[in-house]
């Protein structure tokens, strides 16, 4: 793995522990050592699914680099999964474009959670905010000292950064010489991939309710609107149901 | 430029824009309770409906085809807690397998 362009001297190795309580030097070690592994161990996980990611978008119309350019310079799976979905099904490029952005809207609430943790300014918090994502995310939130959160966030994020764009070339490369995209059932599996990307946050039953809501919402659009539109349309149900119910007390479970 | 490349590089440097906001804002800025809900719905509801439009809609119409059949192994295996990878292949391998025996 790499050290981050410009960030060699703020490795969280650089610094001194920030008061770990109880914890001596090789104690710190053996905890570095076991983040920088599950970093590493969710990198290769998540670049196997940039695998599918590669063969969907080519199938879906885009050519190999537009497919790279988008895992390279989006790098936020369900942005890249949701435009090549809405152009897969004949969808504008703008809607797909928007929906892309909407569904990248988490990644703000995950900066803002992050950033007293992370605590990085200027040029820093520039480079570190493209590495944003559910799984540096999840790997930064629950540490205790800013070194180690750092730690968590960038062996995370760059892992699967650099085995997420290696895994959409490869998968590019072979969805574009496989053939037929729909004898190969590569239309199912977009499909999929979103109720996969879906599945861990249908935690509890509002949740649930919305979800099927937008879904049939989204259905219902699809004779009347162009495609693209109705998941846009289907966003709305989101907004009403988060304007309308004012009596939950704590919407924001754990992220990721 | 054709519209497909705008929209990658657009969307593309849009999401970036997204990150660098959430570390740069505030907090008290997106702290209110009403954007909270709207944004942990949000990709609830869009990913739903994606899911949906994926799997039945045809060209301005609903059509029921292979593709349910694979959504139905995915649920499946989702179930079964299998990876990511194993769930799209198989709703992949499901709908194509369905499509070569009819």
């Amino acid at each position: 793995m790499t050290t981050p362009p410009g960030d060699g001297a703020q490795r969280p190795a650089a610094q001194e522990p920030t008061g770990e309580p109880g914890g001596g030097p090789g104690r710190e070690r053996v905890q570095r050592r076991a983040i920088v592994r599950d970093g590493l161990g969710i990198g290769l996980a998540t670049g196997a699914y940039g695998l599918s990611f590669g063969a969907v978008s080519v199938s879906s119309g885009l050519d190999v680099a537009q497919t790279c350019v988008l895992s390279l310079l989006m790098f936020t799976g369900a942005s890249q999964f949701a435009l090549v979905g809405v152009l897969a099904v004949g969808g504008s490029p703008a809607s797909g474009a928007v929906t892309a952005l909407l569904l990248g809207t988490r990644n703000t609430l995950y900066g803002l959670r992050l950033a007293p943790l992370l605590a990085w300014r200027g040029r820093r918090r520039a480079l570190a905010a493209h590495l944003l994502i559910d799984e540096s995310t999840a790997m930064a939130v629950a540490r205790p000292t800013t070194a180690l959160a750092r730690l968590g966030f960038l062996s995370t994020g760059l892992a699967v950064f650099a085995l997420w764009n290696l895994a959409t070339l490869l998968g590019a490369l072979a969805g574009g010489s496989l053939g037929d995209p729909r004898a190969l059932g590569l239309d199912a599996a977009v499909g999929a991939a979103f109720l996969a990307l879906l599945w861990p946050r249908l935690r509890d039953l509002p949740t649930r309710l919305v979800a099927l809501a937008a879904a049939g919402v989204a259905l219902g659009a699809v004779p009347l609107t162009a495609a693209g539109v109705p998941v846009l349309v289907a966003g709305g149900v989101a907004l009403l149901v988060g304007v309308l119910r004012r009596d939950r007390p704590d919407p924001g479970g754990p992220v990721a | 430029m054709s519209a497909t490349w705008l929209a990658v590089l657009g969307a593309g440097v849009g999401c970036y824009l997204l990150k660098l906001a959430g570390l740069s804002v505030p907090e008290r800025v997106l702290e209110r309770p009403v954007v909270r809900r709207v944004a942990d719905l949000l990709p609830v509801a869009l990913l739903a409906a994606l899911v949906a439009v994926q799997v039945l809609a045809g060209d301005r119409r609903l059509e029921v085809d292979a593709r349910l059949a694979g959504l139905g192994a995915a649920v499946l295996l989702l179930l079964a807690r299998a990876p990511f990878l194993v769930v799209v292949v198989g709703a992949a391998a499901t709908a194509a397998l369905l499509r070569l025996a009819v």
